[in-house]
């Protein structure tokens, strides 16, 4: 908790007095409030509900705890948290990034061209270039400019589409795509790990342990086998890429100097600039580093997910990774927890709708496990409030078949929603988040 | 008075220079003569069918300028008038296609209803805002979403009549339920006009625009919206209640959000289908940027998008560059004018602020002077 960063030396008392006390404030300095062994248990309690909403509700196939499922959840979930630690580092420095969505739209186009000339991997760094290029025109307004933070993120949301479809009917059409889409590109390719999901080493074919264990069907071993399978099998380097990229941003912005002076600026720039921090500057790359990971979410969606360029493919996932960064309470690891949620609906409604039904009965699962908190910290009204939701929930379970297959597709929406109605003493947002800051005046 | 009247125009004007700039780079980039393609779309685009066609996008962006212009008055930033406009398209769609009524109250239970179910999606995001403190523009977002992706396309799918047409759309509203085109009108000025029909909803925006300007500036409400987006603090003091002002600010804006989708319901489509125009809600935030709010700004704003909308076709007709170019014109217009209207205001700001000063250093004695002169800056 304490393991802040060490202050440069040039930095007077004043900066140590500083960062002691945001170190010390209630959620700022802490990279997570679990444990890694209370994380472990969470985790275990998922899978444990998954399997028993996977008995009761009594599916055919077993498509909630697959590998099938999870590898695919896995993969489409990229592209919002991409998305949402996007939100994370523009927010932090105090710019509110409406423009996600744009930066999105910018990404799979230039994903899909540089994938077309250069193959994928420069794809998503050409991809991930135009995404910091969108971050760095909303920093443009924003900070130099000093123009509202919702209306420049509106202008990038209106401008993107604009700049793509421009783009697309004079490269794409002469290359075999059209105006509104790419000729089709092959992303990069993907490993499985070897001894426990069947990766080839050298050629030679390795066990595949959770693939075994998983065809047994044993309750909650066969699940957990499952869902681990999903995340060590049938992975392209890409998303690795990505998982790797959640621990990186953790580490930049709670573990080093530069997030800590770049988090400052989203806390309050006043203080920080009488520090000696340059605002504007740390207010650039946060905003850019954001634009950045959204540039390259978008390239990930066209290149590895979709195989070409398609307009308006985004679907809203910059909307939705916002929301994500909202329920991960604008931290890296929450936010790829939701968007690991978010993806795993979505894909439920795309692999099997019986499967997304069944996910009714999880919210009840889940909604008891609220319930039994409440009882035992004697929270009566929140208590009853959960045991009205998690009956009505149980009702609609019960009386229906399948759910309007437009459900699991507004499922982050209304999450974010119930927890900015229901938990919003929970979350912080960055203290001068959405504020505009000028050099020297007020504080 | 002459300087004020600079200050209102330099802004709108440097950002359509800007854009112009900028536009003629693109179009240069993509190997194509700017002046030709302008000349191209300026002849084009004062045909009297052009026009037609103008007013009749500019009409519904200009009831969404409004609608988000309601809420900017305060400072609230109703984003979600896409999801409001969208629901009470389709609803009022199906109302409309449901009941029997004599001409006229037939359109009017159906705009009644549109505003209803605008009020009521805006107000839930007000709701929120007043009772749990969510802020609108994340609550607004998500309603958006969970009205366009969730309730309008579920409802699509429950509401589609199967038909030889295979199309995915509601029934049509039967014709005492439609709004009659403005040709004959139009034409007494001028000459036939050919295809396209001018949508008699304009009205509607124009009686809309007007009880807009009236109420802001000339009512009680206007002035405690406007005193709350100003200074909420003052507003307070003064007796102001902020929450219900909020909810007053959504439920209005929500409501005049419901008309956006009537133009073309009642003018030309009388059915909901699956290629009801979306987006306009997002250009209306556009459209109230331009026009900074005012009922005549707005109104502007709105005819030069729309314009750029419709004039723009020529360009791929004659094949001088693709017509997307005006959508980076349009985005470029919007950024441009924004950060023109806040670099004018801080001069306006610095000027007034010197103004004041050298009017207190006139009027007190120096030794007080130095005093003001240092709060001031």
């Amino acid at each position: 908790m304490s393991g802040g960063p060490r202050p440069s030396p040039d930095l007077t008392t004043g900066w140590k007095r500083f960062t002691r006390g945001i170190g010390q404030s209630s959620v700022l300095g802490r990279v997570s409030t679990l444990s890694a062994r209370n994380w472990i248990l969470a985790a275990l309690g998922i899978v444990f509900l998954l399997s028993l909403t996977q008995q009761f509700a009594k599916l055919e196939t077993s498509d909630l705890t697959s590998s099938g499922t999870w590898i695919i959840a896995l993969a489409w979930s990229v592209p919002i948290i991409m998305a949402g630690l996007g939100g994370i580092f523009s927010e932090r420095t105090g710019i509110v990034n409406i423009g996600l969505e744009g930066m999105l739209v910018l990404g799979t186009w230039f994903g899909a061209f540089g994938t077309l000339l250069y193959g994928p991997w420069w794809g998503m760094v050409i991809a991930a270039i135009a995404g910091s290029l969108g971050g760095l025109l909303l920093a443009l307004a924003t900070v130099t400019f000093n123009v509202d933070h919702i209306i420049a993120g509106v202008a990038i949301n209106l401008m993107a589409p604009g700049i793509t479809r421009f783009l697309s009917s004079i490269h794409f059409p002469d290359r075999g795509g059209s105006i509104t889409q790419s000729p089709t590109i092959v992303g990069v390719s993907s490993f499985s790990i070897p001894v426990l999901s069947g990766g080839i080493v050298f050629g030679w074919q390795s066990p595949d342990i959770l693939g075994r264990i998983e065809s047994w069907n044993w309750f909650f071993v066969s699940d957990l086998a499952g869902i681990m399978r999903g995340f060590t099998s049938g992975m392209s380097w890409l998303t690795l890429v990505a998982i790797l990229i959640v621990p990186a941003a953790t580490w930049l912005l709670w573990k080093t100097s530069f997030g800590l002076r770049l988090r400052s600026c989203g806390e309050n720039p006043h203080a920080a600039d009488s520090l000696g921090v340059n605002v504007y500057k740390y207010k650039y790359f946060g905003v850019a580093i954001g634009g950045a990971l959204a540039g390259f979410g978008g390239g990930f969606l066209a290149v590895q997910l979709s195989g070409l360029y398609r307009e308006g493919q985004t679907l809203g996932k910059g909307f939705i990774g916002l929301a994500t960064m909202i329920f991960g309470n604008w931290r890296p690891v929450g936010t790829a927890l939701g968007g690991l949620l978010f993806g795993f609906a979505e894909t439920l409604r795309l692999r099997d709708p019986r499967a997304a039904h069944a996910l009714l009965l999880l919210i009840v699962f889940g909604l008891a496990v609220l319930l039994f908190r409440a009882l035992y910290l004697r929270k009566a009204k929140a208590a009853s409030w959960i045991g009205v939701s998690a009956t009505l929930v149980l009702v609609w379970y019960l009386s229906t078949n399948s759910v309007p297959n437009q459900l699991p597709k507004i499922t982050p929406h209304i999450a974010v929603l119930g927890l900015l109605i229901f938990a919003t003493q929970r979350l912080r947002m960055p203290a001068a988040d959405g504020q505009r800051y000028r050099k020297g005046e007020g504080g | 008075m002459s300087k004020k009247l600079f200050y209102v125009l330099a802004a709108p004007l440097a950002a359509v220079g800007v854009a112009l700039i900028i536009s003629s780079l693109v179009l240069l980039i993509a190997g194509a003569n700017p002046f030709s393609a302008y000349s191209n779309m300026w002849e084009f685009g004062t045909r009297l069918e052009t026009i037609i066609e103008t007013l009749n996008r500019a009409t519904p962006l200009y009831l969404s300028g409004i609608a988000v212009a309601i809420g900017f008055r305060m400072n609230l930033f109703n984003i979600g008038i896409e999801g409001q406009y969208v629901l009470a398209a389709i609803i009022a769609a199906k109302v409309g296609a449901e009941i029997n009524l004599p001409p006229v109250l037939h359109v009017l239970v159906i705009i009644l209803t549109a505003m209803a179910v605008g009020a009521f999606w805006s107000g839930l995001a007000g709701f929120l805002k007043v009772t749990r403190n969510v802020h609108e523009v994340i609550s607004t977002i998500m309603l958006n979403a969970i009205a366009v992706a969730g309730v309008v396309s579920y409802l699509l799918s429950v509401w589609d009549v199967p038909d030889a047409s295979l199309d995915t759309a509601l029934k049509a509203i039967p014709e005492s339920g439609w709004m009659p085109s403005l040709n004959g009108w139009v034409e007494v000025f001028t000459r036939d006009i050919k295809r396209v029909e001018l949508w008699g909803f304009i009205l509607v925006a124009v009686v809309v625009g007007v009880v807009y300007h009236v109420l802001i500036n000339r009512t009680r409400i206007g002035y405690d919206l406007r005193a709350s987006g100003e200074n909420p603090t003052a507003a307070t003091a003064s007796g102001t209640d902020p929450k219900k002002m909020i909810m007053t600010a959504m439920v209005l804006g929500g409501a005049v959000a419901g008309l956006v989708g009537l133009p073309e319901l009642l003018g030309s489509s009388h059915a909901y289908n699956l290629r009801f125009t979306q987006q306009l809600g997002f250009a209306g935030i556009a459209v109230a940027l331009l026009g900074r709010n005012h009922a005549v700004g707005i109104a502007i704003g709105a005819f030069v998008f729309g314009w750029l909308d419709r004039a723009s076709g020529v360009l791929e007709v004659r094949g001088d560059a693709p017509r997307e170019i005006v959508a980076i014109m349009q985005g470029v217009i919007i950024l441009a004018a924004v950060v023109a209207y806040a670099v004018v205001e801080r001069k306006r700001r610095a000027e007034e602020a010197s103004a004041a000063a050298a009017a207190t250093a006139a009027a007190k004695p120096p030794d007080q002077v130095s005093v003001e002169e240092g709060g001031a800056s």
